[in-house]
């Protein structure tokens, strides 16, 4: 798929928590090419005091409107810059960037925490056809999961939800959940999130016998595999790049999570 | 593609003709491929490739990279695949393109140096930049940058292993920049490239820790470039070899700039990374500029600063 430089007006913005925003950009280039598991890196800067791009999972795509949404909290200098962009503004975006999820899945099961939720629901939107997925959404309390609850809805068949404070669904992270689930007949699990989540379910797969896909978070600077920010040594003791050759890898593909 | 652009930007480096003054810095462009799907390949006046040792390097561990205000910290620490795997399967892609390749060398010691530079004087190398000046690794690089008769000894030796014209790339971590630049030219140096990156730190307030796992890293960007013009700008007016000017080149301005401080050619380093186009943009954003100043050829300015 082509990469591209667009220059996108922003359509909608819509505040989904205290701190995590969503924002739909038309670009039709990005919404034709990209596939779940793809981000795109934002130019969230104004004037050269922030310099690097923000790389952002593409939450959602709308073909027909030709457009991509991404879904950010709002954590520093670039995110706040982000956050200030009004319909009819324009967001420099380069993209669709990066290796996305492996779809052959005949009963996936998808397991989510935090910001990560934004490319799964690309992926239990448009991945496997008819939302078909069952999904597990991990969370620190009901103010933080329950956008997400209603993001998914109509999307994937079962949720289970899991919270650490017991607000919402069952007490604790989505390990809770999961022991039991991985007992049951899905032959794929995709999952993003905090990087002890990701180990987390990644090990249990492993003792379950079932394949695991996780999409990795890496400092990078460039997206496009040139700068070497985000290089790794993989399980094969080969280099690899998150930003070209993934984010999304097999689990036991990961040496250095 | 001399004629690109009716020659105007034209530049005739060391015997090398450049389409545009523009190149890449290395480490920013990769391997050049990486950023065909935003630019014609054939419209940047050279490709310098990544910094290419005799055998693989995996680089540093840990945190590579951290942005800081105007700029960025790299320690990369020269992951690189490696001469043998470049010329097998990066050159054979480079050549589908006129375009001139430079390849940016570095080792570990002075007879390294010239085992690379020997080992890369194939057809499809047009030029060879020397890279003594980078901040991320513990033997090599910044030793010979920092030192006037070590860098000397390195540019002897891959002026003797290769027939390609010789780009020493000089670091800015340096009391003396215009004492290192006559002694590699005095060492037989075709060409100056400057500047390297400037050594840097950040610590994380939250974890009390260095954020780059190296600790120290390079700094690049728009806050170091006025110290690379003043460099250029002091450079410029005591060597005869050309200069290739680059640090913080972010836009057509700034690589403008860099000419009228004494660069035949520049490099645009970071601004890959925010604007994957940007090479291209800026040899357009110069052509214009040059209509505006009834400028015919973009040589005729450099060194304007300080020529009379």
């Amino acid at each position: 798929m082509k990469k591209s430089i667009v220059q996108a007006k922003v359509y909608k913005v819509q505040q989904l928590n205290a701190t995590v925003r969503s924002m739909e950009v038309i670009a039709p280039e990005l919404a034709a090419e990209g596939v779940p598991g793809q981000f795109v890196n934002v130019r969230a800067v104004k004037g050269n005091t922030t310099l690097l791009r923000r790389p952002l999972g593409i939450a959602d795509v709308c073909v027909p409107r030709g457009s991509i949404i991404l879904i950010y909290r709002v954590i520093g200098e670039g995110t706040k810059v982000l956050a200030d962009l009004k319909p009819g503004d324009y967001l420099d975006i380069v993209g669709p960037l990066g290796r996305g999820f492996e779809l052959e899945s005949a009963k996936p099961l998808i397991v989510g925490g935090g910001l990560g939720l934004a490319p799964l629901l690309m992926l239990a939107k448009f991945g496997f056809g008819n939302g078909r997925a069952d999904l597990v959404i991990g969370g620190r309390c009901a103010e933080e999961i329950t956008c997400w609850e209603g993001l998914f809805r109509g999307n994937v068949q079962q949720t289970f939800i899991t919270s650490d404070d017991g607000s919402v669904g069952e007490k604790g992270t989505v390990m809770a959940a999961l022991e039991k689930l991985l007992q049951k007949d899905y032959d794929c699990v995709y999952t993003c999130g905090p990087v002890p989540m990701m180990r987390a379910v990644a090990a249990a797969c492993e003792k379950a016998g079932k394949k695991c896909q996780v999409s990795l978070e890496k400092y990078m600077a460039c997206g496009l595999g040139a700068c070497l920010s985000c290089a790794c040594e993989n399980a094969e003791g080969k280099r690899v790049k998150v930003c070209q050759d993934g984010p999304v890898f097999w689990s036991w593909e990961v040496k250095e999570w | 593609m001399v004629n690109l652009y009716d020659g105007r930007l034209a530049v005739n480096l060391c015997g090398v003709e450049w389409a545009t003054p523009v190149t890449t810095g290395s480490g920013t462009f990769g391997f050049g491929l990486e950023f065909k799907d935003f630019l014609d390949l054939h419209k940047v006046g050279a490709i310098t490739v990544k910094g290419t040792s005799l055998l693989p390097n995996p680089g540093n561990k840990g945190q590579r990279a951290v942005e800081t205000p105007a700029g960025m910290l790299n320690s990369i620490g020269l992951e690189n695949p490696g001469s043998e795997y470049f010329l097998q399967n990066t050159l054979p892609l480079l050549q589908q393109y006129d375009t001139p390749v430079i390849v940016n060398i570095y080792g570990h010691s002075v007879e390294e140096y010239a085992a690379v530079a020997k080992k890369l004087d194939v057809d499809g190398v047009d030029m060879v930049e020397i890279n003594i000046s980078c901040p991320n690794v513990k033997e090599g690089g910044l030793v010979f940058g920092t030192d006037p008769v070590a860098a000397a000894q390195v540019v002897r030796a891959v002026k003797e292993a290769t027939s390609k014209p010789v780009i020493t790339k000089l670091s800015p971590n340096v009391t003396d920049i215009v004492g290192m630049a006559l002694a590699v030219e005095d060492a037989g140096t075709d060409a100056i490239s400057m500047i390297n990156t400037l050594v840097g730190t950040k610590i994380d307030i939250e974890t009390q820790k260095p954020v780059l796992g190296n600790v120290v890293g390079g700094l690049s960007g728009p806050c170091i470039r006025p110290v690379a013009v003043r460099m250029v700008y002091q450079v410029a007016q005591r060597v005869h070899v050309p200069i290739i000017g680059m640090g913080g080149i972010m836009n057509w301005q700034d690589a403008i700039e860099f000419i009228l401080a004494g660069a035949s050619g520049v490099a645009v380093g970071t601004a890959n990374f925010v604007q994957p186009d940007i090479a291209e943009r800026i040899a357009e954003g110069m052509l214009a500029y040059m209509d505006r100043k009834g400028i015919k050829n973009i040589s005729e300015i450099v060194g304007a600063a300080w020529k009379d």
